[in-house]
């Protein structure tokens, strides 16, 4: 063999080895948690001392009894309930500020509108973990404490900035020799808007909805800052800090929660992952 | 057939030929603008400069009362051990974890770049971290780290590599290196997908052209793509310094900021003083000096837009 | 009034002049070309008359009404066909086709005559069930010039329609797109780069610059009578020779007029000319020969000759021969503004 060929053989090589790795770091803990999820107590609680006792794989028959244990003797279908009711209330009031104000910055107003954008954007850098502290003044002058509301009028400062950007992004791939074409040949701008604009960039509201909604299952900070009572606890909160006896985790129920939740957003963000990109960079890269 | 048209054309014309709202487009810009832009100034631009004030008040959780102290709270916690150390873990965190996800994420979006079979999958399992909410995440890692079933000890005793017993959350050193093992793990995959895309809007006729001019596989790594995707890599990875710098969750749920405080960051810090102890004040000020961070993130993420467009 | 009046129209960007005063009476039925380079206005100036701009000073005047003002592009009676076509990528031909009408309010069967006389005009109407992305490019052309003409409008408005095209097909529609002007009468401004295709299609061409508008005139006007420099080497493929003469003079003439000595009669006033040969090169149907003016002028002036191939003169590199210019293709201008003079002996 030639020593290219052996070059070539020895890349490949290499570069599954690296997916190969890179692929297990990523994974592993998922694998951890699907088996958790369906092993007996038997099976899990041995500990790790044990050298003899595999813990990787099913040493006895999976079992549906944590999942069950979940779904019907702990408070998971209320904060899934909970989560899922936050979340559609906050898409809709995020949809409705940041899908037009990201077509106004896009194109209805030229140079200052770009500086805004940027500036809307780095709002969304501004973590909760320095809002909380003022908020949490805030919440109890208006009286919200440990209800739902809290959540529902404060996600909207994350989701807002981070969907006006990438319908900034998206409204910009919109050809503007479009627009131009539907206003000469006889519509008012916000005619335009309406019949050309958006259903072109349905494919990006979409992705806006997926985005804003997974940014709200995904916060933990404001929920455990302004909920107390377990019946009113979203998903993110709920899992960690209310699947417990005293000190003991239900690790069973646990990890099976968290598989749950995991991997439909998993899911859904592959399926919408290329848009996703495409959107920030034409923001970002000024499309 | 022009000329034949022109009444009615002219009649039709002049229904619409008032200007109305929908063609102002200065007043539709604003109009369009202004809920967005009303929700950021009440809730973030007010509770910030809320931040501020707070940091000089005495204000506790329990009621609403407010009294200016001036400095008290700054020279308590300046004066606070804990408080060193919760800075420099956060610094420490960030750097230590952004360093590796930087080497990461380049070598994995290096992998994604090329073709082969899974290629789909994948990058399909890589971005599973992402995905996952950070406290649930953080609960498995509290599992697989946990003293007594640990499966990262079990593997590791079996390879040969422990010889002792680590127990992650009782031992300091060992707390931190857990914490800054999730926080890669959770990084790196957003980081790799934007190195990826990044990748891809590298024109091809450089890479072709450092081919042809004789640079081997190192130099060109080092001296062609590494370069032009400098960019990219600093977005990803500012990204992933304002996630670890100011995180909770996966320091509270872990740790708790233990053993022996000793891993706090200043949001877990800010947290415990400020709502679990109650003294918003102080609270404020701690979560406060997360500001220079940002700062600082928000100008480099500025810089390199501008250099992005001006390069290209 | 002319049909389609442009006053004294400026736009400013900041500090930059897009369009710097330009004067133009468009007459009606007319086509008339604005040619220049890119970043000369042309397009900005379109765009203002479409509405789509508004400009910083002056004014627009359609069939004698005034439109910069307040008047929306939907009211000027104007249809606009961009470079791109901007067809709807979501709607069918036909739907693209009818979208003018549908702003109109007109009846369902006014629309349906309509669009299929439009689309009959141009040959597709078997395609109107088809999208933008099924259609081949001279198709997707076809649907935008239907487009343009199903609502009747007073003025149509071309910004590069033909750019998109490939090269063979682009004469072919330049011919079809100057026929069914014709065929419509309608008042036409088309916009290009192109000076082959200003020439060919135009009635009247407006050579832009820098804001401006350089010279007004027939294709053979400006063609043969430059009003400056930058429009005597704008038209014209080799452009013009410029060559500084006398005092501030520079003395122009077209490589085609640029010809052996011996090709002229003895009685034919010229002047004549030293001119040391570079490189020939064979083009079919013509020679082009680079060379420098020796004597008479500074001997550093490159000029280029095209020689027909019917001139059998042979021609070697390295070589000086007596080349000359006949005296009515002269023209002059001022070294120092670029403005030509009128013509004189030299």
């Amino acid at each position: 063999m030639t020593s290219r060929r052996v070059l070539r053989i020895a890349r490949r090589v290499v570069l599954y080895a690296a997916a190969t790795a890179f692929t297990v770091f990523a994974v592993m803990p998922f694998y951890w948690m699907m088996l958790t999820s369906f092993k007996t107590n038997r099976d899990l609680y041995v500990g790790a001392t044990d050298l003899t006792h595999i813990p990787w794989i099913f040493n006895q028959r999976p079992t549906l009894e944590h999942v069950q244990l979940l779904l019907a003797h702990t408070p998971y279908a209320t904060w899934v309930a909970n989560t899922v009711f936050i979340g559609a209330l906050v898409v809709l009031l995020t949809l409705i500020t940041a899908v037009p104000a990201g077509y106004s910055l896009a194109r209805l107003t030229g140079r200052w509108g770009e500086q805004l954008g940027i500036g809307i954007f780095l709002t969304y850098l501004i973590p909760p973990t320095l809002l909380f502290i003022p908020f949490a003044r805030v919440i109890a002058m208006l009286g919200l404490q440990n209800s739902i509301w809290a959540l529902v009028l404060v996600y909207p400062t994350f989701t807002i900035p981070f969907c006006t950007w990438l319908m900034m992004g998206f409204f910009r791939s919109v050809p503007h020799e479009i627009e131009d074409q539907a206003m000469v040949d006889g519509f008012s701008r916000a005619a335009v808007i309406r019949k050309i604009v958006l259903p072109l960039a349905v494919s990006g509201i979409l992705t806006v909805i997926i985005f804003a909604f997974t940014l709200v299952m995904q916060d933990f900070v404001y929920a455990l800052t302004f909920i107390s009572s377990v019946g009113k606890m979203t998903v993110s909160l709920g899992v960690p800090v209310a699947l417990v006896r005293g000190d003991v985790f239900y690790w069973g129920s646990l990890m099976a929660a968290c598989l749950i939740t995991s991997v439909p957003i998993a899911v859904v963000y592959n399926l919408f992952i290329d848009r996703f990109i495409a959107g920030l960079t034409a923001g970002a890269l000024k499309g | 057939m022009a000329l034949r048209n022109e009444a009615s054309a002219m009649a039709t014309l002049a229904v619409l030929r008032h200007r109305t709202l929908a063609d102002r487009e200065d007043l539709l810009g604003r109009l369009m603008l202004a809920p967005a832009m009303a929700y950021v100034l009440l809730l973030v631009g007010a509770p910030l400069v809320l931040a501020v004030l707070l940091s000089f008040s005495s204000a506790t959780a329990g009621n609403l009362s407010f009294s200016w102290i001036g400095l008290r709270n700054f020279a308590t916690i300046v004066a606070d051990p804990q408080f060193h150390s919760a800075l420099s873990n956060t610094v420490v965190f960030t750097l230590v974890s952004q360093a590796l996800v930087i080497v990461l994420a380049t070598a994995a979006a290096f992998v994604l770049d090329a073709a082969f079979v899974g290629r789909r999958l994948v990058r399909f399992l890589i971005l599973l971290p992402w995905a996952a909410p950070v406290s649930l995440a953080a609960m498995a890692w509290t599992w697989i780290f946990d003293s007594t079933f640990s499966v990262i000890n079990w593997t590791l005793k079996v390879a040969g590599f422990l010889h002792g017993w680590f127990y992650w959350f009782g031992d300091p050193g060992l707390a931190k290196i857990a914490i800054v093992t999730v926080h890669v793990w959770r990084t790196f995959p957003f980081a790799t997908v934007v190195v990826l895309a990044g990748m891809a809007s590298i024109p091809r006729d450089i890479s072709e052209a450092a081919v042809i001019d004789g640079a081997g596989f190192w130099r060109k790594l080092f001296q062609v793509d590494l370069p032009l995707l400098l960019p990219i890599v600093t977005v990803a990875v500012l990204f992933g310094v304002v996630f670890t710098s100011t995180d909770l969750g996966i320091v509270y749920l872990l740790t708790r900021g233990g053993p022996y405080n000793s891993t706090h960051v200043l949001a877990s810090l800010a947290f415990q003083r400020g709502i679990l102890g109650a003294d918003l004040g102080q609270g404020a000020a701690i979560a406060l000096f997360l500001l220079p961070v940002l700062i600082v993130v928000a100008v480099a993420m500025l810089r390199v837009a501008r250099r992005t467009e001006v390069g290209t | 009034m002319a049909y389609v009046e442009i006053r004294n129209l400026q736009k400013y960007f900041g500090e930059v002049r897009a369009v710097d005063g330009v004067n133009l009476a468009v007459e009606e039925g007319e086509l008339i070309v604005l040619l220049g380079p890119s970043g000369c206005g042309k397009t900005t100036l379109m765009r203002m008359i479409a509405g789509l701009e508004q400009p910083t000073a002056g004014e627009i005047y359609i069939a004698g009404q005034r439109v910069d003002e307040d008047v929306p592009p939907r009211a000027r009676g104007i249809a606009m066909v961009f470079q791109s076509y901007a067809l709807y990528p979501h709607k069918t031909a036909y739907d693209n086709i009818a979208f003018p009408l549908e702003a109109l309010r007109r009846a369902r069967s006014f629309i349906r005559d309509a669009v299929q006389k439009a689309a009959g005009m141009f040959g597709i109407g078997h395609l109107l069930g088809r999208r933008p992305r099924q259609l081949s490019g001279g198709e997707r052309q076809r649907v935008a010039l239907a487009r343009a003409v199903v609502r009747s409008p007073r003025v149509f408005l071309f910004d590069e329609p033909l750019s998109n095209l490939d090269a063979k097909l682009r004469a072919v529609a330049r011919f079809e797109l100057k026929q069914f002007q014709r065929q419509l009468g309608t008042t036409t401004i088309y916009v290009t780069h192109d000076q082959v295709e200003a020439m060919g299609l135009g009635d009247r061409i407006a050579v832009m610059d820098r804001g401006k508008v350089r010279q007004v005139g027939s294709p053979q006007q400006v063609y043969e009578s430059p009003a400056d420099t930058f429009v005597a080497t704008f038209l014209g493929s080799p452009p013009m020779n410029l060559v500084e003469w006398s005092g501030d003079t520079i003395l122009g003439f077209r490589p085609e007029n640029f010809l052996p000595k011996a090709v002229f009669g003895p009685d034919d006033g010229v002047v004549s000319f030293r001119l040391r040969v570079r490189e020939v090169e064979h083009l079919g149907a013509s020679r082009l020969v680079y060379g420098m003016l020796e004597e008479r002028a500074r001997t550093d002036q490159p000029v280029i000759a095209d020689l027909p191939v019917t001139i059998r003169a042979p021609i070697a590199e390295g070589e000086v021969y007596d080349f000359a210019v006949a005296r009515r293709a002269l023209r002059r201008f001022d070294a120092r503004t670029g403005l030509s003079q009128p013509d004189g002996a030299a």
